[in-house]
């Protein structure tokens, strides 16, 4: 080994080098930084590497699909005859509320027409899975296993069977990155179901906490109260189910009063959520998506 | 020669293991001590054997993160390549150090670490989490002091063979 040699020899050379060498370095990913943080002018190179880093999500999502796969495969008879009849009577009851949705649709387009306002009912949907791979403790964060390849695109919004769960911040060829609606960096326009009365709900970081913060102490708002979406911002359609109002606390002195909301989707416990197509993906709105990352 | 590129195999592999740690879901009381795997085993590289990596494999290994957890490209590239300059300008230093001072001085390089993304997050506008920080910082010293220790033999043998 040389290693007694480079000490004294090529010392300071190497050194000179290595201080060199970390400045230029250092310059790349300063602007590299700023060139993905303004306008995210490097999708590209990102989806390009986002190729090589995918059998390490795939290996890291390996242990627990395959524990998955394992436990379904496994399952005693009568937890499965179990859980079919329960299935069943819930497939019941929802074709049941349906009868009433067709009827009720029919009628709503019909009296949109009067009003001459447009109506987007049934939108297209994709169903995608969340691969177990943790981004990072603080966000809400997660990984979806479609990608360009099936049509996601940025700023999609992203939907499980009982509500709002988040949308799509960036697409890779094969993956997607979506944030949660909780996270502390999002932000959603909603109505309150009772009384259209619209506001905004905020990510707190926490799951399950949905904050609205812009609610005045005498806003007609009960606790209980359904939130849906309701479409202003453009990146989610309008009619949703978000949230129920879970504490109302009125502040005298302060402008504001404090709500928090309880998101209605299992966010934590999503295995398999719905990508929403609609007509809205051509116009969404770029500031809103530039906002959020 | 073969035992080297073994050796290579291992330590590269070692790296990408990293990688996937550093993504692998775990339970959320843990999270807050869930180490920077990379920084981690980069330092540990670095110090232990000098010329087997250098700045461009923690760029590369940078930009692996920044794909992979979603933040800025260039973010966990930067806080890799100054903590991993720092290590191997100081590699001779901190070998002569006893271990109480090797682990002081990773938990500098691991704060600098955490503060540069810290930091980087608060200019980009991103929410950022002060006293969440502070977990990686102990939980990466506590593997580095264990790492160290139990290395401690082996390190012996393999400076006689240098100095023989």
């Amino acid at each position: 080994m040389a290693v007694s040699d480079s000490k004294t020899a090529v010392g300071s050379r190497a050194l000179e080098s290595l201080a060199l060498r970390f400045v230029l370095l250092t310059l790349v990913c300063f602007s590299m930084m700023l060139a993905d943080h303004r306008d995210n002018h490097l999708s590209r190179v990102r989806q390009a590497l986002s190729i090589i880093v995918y059998p390490i999500q795939l290996a890291v999502d390996f242990p627990f699909s395959a524990y998955a796969w394992l436990r379904d495969s496994t399952e005693d008879r009568t937890n499965l005859a179990a859980e079919n009849r329960r299935l069943d009577q819930a497939l019941t009851e929802a074709e049941f509320r349906l009868q009433q949705f067709e009827a009720l649709s029919v009628e709503n387009a019909r009296l949109r027409e009067l009003l001459d306002a447009t109506s987007s009912l049934d939108d297209r949907r994709l169903v995608a899975e969340v691969l177990s791979v943790d981004l990072d403790p603080y966000r809400q964060r997660f990984v979806l296993n479609r990608g360009v390849d099936d049509g996601v695109f940025v700023g999609q919004a992203i939907l499980d069977r009982h509500g709002v769960v988040g949308q799509v911040v960036s697409v890779a060829q094969w993956t997607s990155e979506a944030v949660l609606i909780t996270d502390a960096d999002h932000a959603l326009p909603v109505v309150v179901n009772r009384n259209g009365l619209r506001t905004i709900a905020v990510g707190t970081g926490d799951q399950g906490r949905l904050r609205l913060p812009y609610l005045t102490n005498t806003a007609d708002v009960e606790v209980g109260d359904l939130l849906v979406s309701s479409g202003l911002g453009e990146v989610f359609p309008s009619g949703y189910p978000v949230a129920r109002v879970l504490e109302l606390q009125s502040r005298p002195g302060q402008a504001f009063a404090d709500v928090i909301a309880e998101p209605v989707s299992a966010l934590d416990r999503d295995q398999e959520v719905m990508l929403l197509f609609s007509d809205i993906e051509a116009h969404v709105n770029a500031v809103d998506i530039a906002e959020l990352r | 020669m073969s035992r080297g590129a073994q050796s290579n195999v291992f330590a590269i592999s070692s790296l990408i293991l990293a990688l996937a740690l550093s993504v692998v879901p775990v339970p959320q009381g843990i999270a807050l001590f869930k180490p920077d795997w990379v920084a981690v085993l980069l330092i540990y590289w670095t110090i232990t054997q000098p010329f087997r990596f250098g700045l461009f494999t923690a760029f590369a290994m940078g930009l692996a993160l920044d794909v992979l957890t979603g933040d800025l490209l260039g973010q966990n590239t930067l806080a890799l390549i100054t903590v991993v300059f720092l290590s191997l300008r100081f590699h001779l230093r901190i070998r002569a150090f006893p271990v109480s001072q090797i682990v002081g001085s990773v938990i500098v390089m691991l704060a600098l670490y955490q503060f540069i993304l810290f930091w980087i997050d608060g200019v980009a506008g991103r929410s950022v989490s002060p006293l969440a920080r502070i977990g990686p910082v102990v939980s990466g010293a506590i593997f580095i002091l264990i790492a160290l220790v139990t290395r401690d033999t082996g390190e012996r043998n393999t400076r006689t063979r240098i100095e023989a």
